[in-house]
This record gives structure tokens, C-alpha cells and sequence, in this order.
């Protein structure tokens, strides 16, 4: 069906794709050494939005400053990153930036050798960013460094809400459960999810997952990668009877999370549905997918809720954040400076303004311009325990397994048990 | 070119052959070795690239293959065909496998007559001829990514052809297209039979312009009708081209990615997986390199065991000169 192919360009299609996608186009960092200056390409995923332009100002005010480094923006569509850095990295010529979100993902990618040790480099200012950091280090070592962190939970429609009479957000899972039955009856989308993503579902079941196990067992899992307490068949299982209530849009299996206004972001940007459980930045990936100039204001925000009966905190959260890491071919402290620049300050109240995220660095919070951002930054420091999303949390491979077992279970093939055991094997593999 | 005339032929043939050049015995040397340094010279280039772009990436592919590797740093530790076993009993790449399998019957099954039908009839002198042309082999020119971006719009829940559906009385047949578990795939096969059953008609369009007129012209003559010339004459003296569509149609079929990938991901629950986007997944995505390539491996020995097949057994026939044979 596909053009003409012979054999021997077959054979080139399947090797070449693992033994030659090493020579990408972009990226590579150049140094002339006899003037000193040196270009950094830099792989970011912001390709829409503030951020995007935020990006490029900080990129030329770097300049600017430091007339002898160029650094050349290349946005890339946030899920082309989990197949583009591996090839990169193998590479000679991998990006000098990319983006990276810690982690047992950032663990995976040390021993390519390329991932630059910024240890020393950062240890004049990495305090300035506070305990946040510690999730880009691996083994004491700081390796990459956030400009964001993260916090995952319901972004509502308060013009939605009111319609359907919901006066008060849900505090329960029986509330939560109420309310879709009040939306429904207004003949609204209660819930949106892109579960063609499969890490959205994963959000649902994690934020299950964390009601229902005490915060030593959450620990316990993640250090073991090991999900064989009770408690996470229970959150499955807590998770099966809630979407028995159909609690989201028709099609939800095949629904994009960001990209295009059918996507679950595009459906509560345009009013199509009342809300979503995602990370902070969602206002800021809904901004460029509706015309609705009063979405920053309709938009409300409320945590998980409790479930009852759980053994885990009512107040546990599931985030993470954004971040960037250097390659070792890049001129380390060229980049080292930029990603300090980055944190500062100025930069940081520029990235809040653009609302895809809470600020790596404190002094830059009281920037947050939505009021329900700040109420999600509150939220997120009286946490008594913040757990990394899972799929970053874990080794890629298994972070992967699980993902792809929630959004099997999601089209309804899987049990809560299948979760687990997939995990298992994905482990032992 | 009747038989008969090859025996009036043979003695003045014998007679056109030029006297054999007197060469002496010494210097036949020289030519060969020339003609040896000759061949080296002209075949290396082209064999470097060979063994280096076709040959050496799947030796290192397969031997990648044996190692549990994350893609980053050395190769893990050697591990024989463990992955490739595991591959082989995963349910999910048989699933897939049997997606493309699926994919590649539609295909024949379908772009074959419809090729066939539309390379025929336009093959006429009939009006507007070039623009239907254009027409039907114009998804063909697309980018992939673009027909797949298209579709994904189309197909939206309260999308396009939802619209249209419902405008024209068929509401109740609306279905979630791309998120029905069970109408996925032939969602796929809808989007891909479009982009590509252009190419089944160019290819047969080409085919047709190799048949000499008068041989219908001849057949009208006998008294054939239009019908028994298509079939009896038309249809057989395609075979090469069809054969040759089968060929690349199959191959294609067995590697499709681009429109699934875009628009389903595989997905959902890997009910429109194929064997690349499994390959993608839990190569890339998964940073499982070692089980990757053993992945890579089986997918290029399916098609390679396959193109082997239908070389042997298939096109044998048309590289043979059957084509001469049947018409002479």
C-alpha cells in the first residue's frame, strides 16, 4: 500500500529506524574555538502559546548578554520527546538543551554518557530553587533543572457548574460522583479525559491509587517499583465503579488531551465539557484553542477529592514539573548560565505569566496572575507528600507498561489486577 | 516470428555470425584483468553503500536484538534470543500482526478491483479524463501526516462526517469511529485504502498503455465483444503490472504507520496496533532498544521471507518471458 519499497529499502525501514536515526537533523551544539562563540540548540516543548515566545525572548535577552553564546529555540510537540531524545543521546550530535522531567525517565538516560553533571556548576544558585530540585537529581548528582513544578487536579467550569446548580466544588469522591449525575442532567459533559494519550488515564488511576495507600506504602512502591500492596488493586477497583458512572465524553478513547479544540483541553476551553483532571498548565494549553476571551476567569480549580474509606492522605498530590538538562558535548558552562538565568527571577515571573506552571523558584509566585493558580501553588506546599506522576517516577520501560495497562483497562480490557501484574513483568523483563 | 521460420533461418544465421577476432592466447590476459578492475571500480561504491546502509544495520539490529539494552551507553547484558521469544509470545504484537494481516487482505481485496475498475475506465477516451485522473491519484501525493491529520478531523465525534451523516437522514448510524474498539481498525483500513488505491490505478493506467491497441482491435475483428477482449486479452497481459502491485501493495501493507500512529496511536486498548507502532512504543518509548530491534528483526523477516516467496514462486513467471511467450 505504501510507495514503492524493495526489499533492501524494507530491510533499511526496519534497522534503519534504530541504527540510523541517530544522524537527526537538528541539534548539536557548535563551538568556534578560535572566537569563543558557541550556538546551543535547545529542544523545548513549548511549540504554542506564552511560553513559546517566552522562550525566545529568553533565548535573545541570553544573547544579549552574553554576546559569544547563541542559542537557537527548537520547539518539538511535547510527545515527540520520549522518541526523539533516546536516538539523540546516542548520537554525536544530540541537542545542547532538552527537555527533562527528572526522575526515574532522567535515571534511564544517565548512562548514554551524553547528560551533562551539573553538580558543580549549579551549586551556587540550585538552593534558590529549593527541595523541588531533588527530583532532577540521580544519585546525589544534579542532572538536569527544573523552571516548573507541578501539580495535577481538576480544572472546572464555574459557568458549567452553576448551570447545573453545583454551587460548592466536590470535597468527596460521592460528591464528585453527584455532580456528573447534575451535569448530566443539564445535558453537559461532566468529564473530559484524553485517554488517546494514555498518561491522562494514568493520572486518574494514580490519584486513586494515592487515596487509597498510606504514604509510606506510595514510597515503598516507588523505591521497589513495586505495586503488589493491596491498596492499588483497591484504587482499581474504587476507579472501576466510578466510571461505571460514565463520567466522560462519548469517544473519550480516541480524544487527543491538547492538540485541537476537540481535544480534552479544547472541549473545556470551548465549554463542551466541565472539567478535566490535569496538570497546572492547562490554562495555558487552553488559551490558544478557543476564542472564549473570558476562559482565564470562568476557569476554576479544585483538588483530588477524598474517597472514603481510603487509607491514603486527603491531601496527597500528584505533580511533578518541567525541566531542562545539558549534553556533555555542549560548552557546559555556557548552558549551566542559561539554565540559571532560566530560574532567575525576571525569567520566572515571565514563565508564571504564561501560566503553564507553578515557578521552580519561590520568588517568582507572586507573579501567578490566576487567582486559581495561586490557590493551586497553596495547595501544593501544604501537601504532606508530593508523588512524582508514576510513568516518570519508575524506569521508562515500566513507566510505559503501566501507562499502556491504565489506558487498556480504560477501554475496558484490563482488570485493576492486569495493572499490576503488567508492572511486574515489565520490571522482570 | 512464427515457429516455421527459425528453420529458414538457420543456415544464413550461421553464416551472419562475424569471424571470431584472432586474439593471441598471451594477451587474453589483460582484458579480463581489466575488465575485473573494471567491475571493482564500478560495483564498490555502490556495494560500500550496500553493506553499509542495507547489510550492516541489520547485523547490527539483530545483534542489538540479543542484548537488554535501554538505548543509552553500552549494550546490557547479552541475553541470546530471549527477546525475540518474548516478542514472538507477546499477545500484543500477535494482535498486531494479525491487524496488518487483516490490513494487507483489505487491501487486495479492495484496491485491486477498485484500481483495476477506475485504470480501465479512464483509461477510455472519455471526457474530463485527465482531471479524474488527477482526481484519483491525488491522495496518493499527500503527505501522510497530512491525510492522517485530515481524517482525524473528519472523523471527530460531531466532526465533519458526523455532520453530513446526520444532514442526510443517517444520524442513527453515527459511530465513534476512531474510539469503537471494534471499528477502529476498519476506520484505518477506510483512510488508507483512500490514500492509496490512486497508486493501484496509476500503476494498472501504466500497464494498460503498454498494450498494443491492435491486439483488441484484432479480438473486435474475430468477433469478441468488449467484455471477452477485457477479460481474455486486456486482464492477462496486465498480470505483471498486477503482480508487481500485489508485490509493493503487500510490503506497504505489512509496514504501515504514519495515518495509525497519527491518529489512534495504536490505540484504543492496541486495537488498531500494527507491527511498527508496536515497534515504536516499546522501542522508542519505552527505551527498550535491545527488545526493539529484535522487533525490527521480525518485521523484516516477515517481509523478506514473504518477498522471497512471491519472487520464487510469483514474478519468476513475468522475469522469465511469459509475457512473450503468451503473446508470440
Amino acid at each position: 500500500m505504501r510507495s514503492l519499497r524493495k526489499p533492501a529499502v524494507v530491510a533499511v525501514a526496519a534497522t534503519a529506524a534504530l541504527a540510523l536515526a541517530a544522524c537527526g537533523s537538528s541539534g548539536g551544539g557548535s563551538t568556534n574555538s578560535a572566537t569563543g562563540k558557541v550556538t546551543l540548540t535547545w529542544w523545548t516543548n513549548a511549540t504554542a502559546g506564552q511560553l513559546k515566545t517566552v522562550w525566545q525572548q529568553a533565548a535573545t535577552a541570553f544573547h544579549a548578554t552574553h554576546p559569544n553564546v547563541t542559542i537557537q529555540v527548537e520547539p518539538l510537540q511535547n510527545e515527540a520527546f520520549t522518541t526523539k531524545v533516546p536516538p539523540a543521546l546516542a548520537s554525536s550530535n544530540p541537542p545542547d538543551i532538552y527537555q527533562q522531567w527528572g526522575g526515574g525517565q532522567e535515571a534511564t538516560q544517565i548512562p548514554s554518557g551524553k547528560v551533562a553533571d551539573l553538580s558543580k556548576l549549579s551549586s551556587g544558585w540550585i538552593a534558590e530553587v529549593g527541595s523541588a530540585a531533588q527530583a532532577w537529581q540521580v544519585n546525589g548528582k544534579q542532572y538536569g533543572v527544573p523552571y516548573d513544578l507541578h501539580t495535577v487536579g481538576f480544572w472546572y467550569r464555574k459557568d458549567l457548574f452553576a448551570r447545573a446548580g453545583i454551587t460548592t466544588p466536590p470535597a468527596t469522591l460521592a460528591q464528585l460522583m453527584t455532580d456528573d449525575t447534575k451535569l448530566k442532567a443539564a445535558h453537559i459533559v461532566p468529564i473530559a479525559v484524553g485517554s488517546k494519550d494514555k498518561w491522562p488515564d494514568a493520572f486518574w488511576w494514580e490519584y486513586f491509587a494515592l487515596r487509597e495507600c498510606p504514604t509510606a506504602t506510595l514510597k515503598a512502591a516507588m523505591k521497589g517499583v513495586n505495586l503488589s500492596a493491596s491498596c492499588f488493586v483497591q484504587a482499581g477497583k474504587q476507579l472501576t465503579a466510578f466510571m461505571a458512572t460514565k463520567p466522560f465524553q462519548p469517544g473519550f478513547l480516541g480524544t487527543p488531551s491538547q492538540v485541537g479544540a476537540g481535544s480534552s483541553a479544547g472541549m473545556v476551553a470551548n465549554g463542551k465539557a466541565a472539567m478535566e483532571l490535569q496538570g497546572d498548565w492547562d490554562p495555558g494549553v487552553m488559551a490558544p484553542l478557543t476564542s472564549d476571551k473570558n476562559l482565564n476567569s470562568e476557569l476554576g480549580w479544585f483538588p483530588f477529592p477524598a474517597i472514603a474509606g481510603g487509607a491514603g492522605s486527603p491531601t496527597t498530590t500528584l505533580g511533578g514539573g518541567d525541566g531542562f538538562s545539558c549534553t556533555t558535548p555542549a560548552a557546559e558552562p555556557a548552558c549551566a548560565q542559561f539554565l540559571q538565568y532560566i530560574d532567575s527571577t525576571p525569567v520566572q515571573k515571565k514563565v508564571v505569566a504564561a501560566n503553564v506552571g507553578l515557578p521552580a523558584n519561590p520568588a517568582a509566585a507572586p507573579a501567578l496572575s490566576l487567582p486559581a493558580l495561586k490557590q493551586v501553588l497553596t495547595y501544593n506546599h501544604a501537601a504532606p507528600y508530593v508523588q512524582t506522576y508514576f510513568d516518570i517516577a519508575f524506569p521508562t520501560s515500566v513507566g510505559q507498561a503501566l501507562d499502556a495497562a491504565i489506558a487498556t483497562y480504560f477501554a475496558g480490557q484490563g482488570t485493576p489486577q492486569s495493572i499490576i501484574t503488567t508492572v511486574s513483568q515489565a520490571k522482570n523483563q | 516470428m512464427a515457429v516455421a521460420g527459425d528453420k529458414d533461418l538457420d543456415v544464413p544465421r550461421a553464416e551472419l555470425v562475424p569471424a571470431p577476432r584472432a586474439a593471441a592466447p598471451s594477451r587474453r590476459a589483460r582484458p579480463r584483468l581489466r575488465r575485473r578492475t573494471e567491475l571493482v571500480v564500478l560495483l564498490a561504491p555502490a556495494l560500500a553503500l550496500f553493506v553499509g546502509f542495507v547489510l550492516l544495520p541489520i547485523v547490527l539490529a539483530a545483534w542489538d536484538g540479543m542484548h537488554k539494552w535501554t538505548g543509552f551507553g553500552s549494550l546490557g547484558p547479552f541475553a541470546g534470543l530471549y527477546n525475540y521469544r518474548l516478542v514472538l509470545s507477546d499477545p500484543v504484537f500477535r494482535e498486531s500482526f494479525v491487524h496488518n494481516v487483516i490490513i494487507v487482505i483489505a487491501s487486495i481485496v479492495i484496491q485491486l478491483p477498485l484500481g483495476l475498475g477506475m485504470a480501465l475506465l479512464l483509461n477510455r477516451r472519455i471526457r474530463g479524463r485527465a482531471f479524474l485522473r488527477t482526481l484519483a491519484f491525488a491522495p496518493f501525493v499527500l503527505p501522510y501526516a497530512t491525510t492522517a491529520v485530515m481524517w482525524l478531523l473528519l472523523l471527530q465525534p460531531g466532526g465533519f462526517l458526523d455532520q453530513v451523516m446526520k444532514a442526510a437522514g443517517l444520524g442513527g448510524l453515527i459511530q465513534l469511529w476512531l474510539a469503537n474498539l471494534h471499528l477502529v481498525l476498519y476506520t484505518m483500513i477506510v483512510v488508507l485504502t483512500w490514500q492509496f488505491f490512486g497508486f493501484a490505478m496509476i500503476l494498472m493506467l501504466a500497464g494498460l498503455q503498454g498494450i498494443p491497441a491492435e491486439l483488441r482491435e484484432a479480438a473486435a475483428l474475430d468477433g469478441a465483444s468488449g467484455w471477452q477482449a477485457t477479460w481474455r486479452i486486456t486482464l492477462p497481459l496486465l498480470g505483471p503490472t498486477i503482480r508487481i502491485w500485489l508485490f509493493l501493495s503487500v510490503v506497504g501493507s505489512l509496514q504501515v504507520f504514519d495515518q495509525v500512529w497519527i491518529m489512534t496511536g495504536g490505540g484504543p486498548a492496541n486495537a488498531s496496533s500494527t507491527m511498527v507502532t508496536y515497534l515504536v512504543q516499546h522501542g522508542f518509548q519505552s527505551y527498550e532498544f535491545g527488545y526493539g530491534s529484535a522487533v525490527a528483526v521480525i518485521i523484516f523477516l516477515i517481509c523478506f521471507i514473504f518477498a522471497l516467496l512471491y519472487q520464487r514462486f510469483v514474478l519468476r513467471r513475468d522475469t522469465r518471458g511469459a509475457l512473450t511467450r503468451a503473446v508470440g
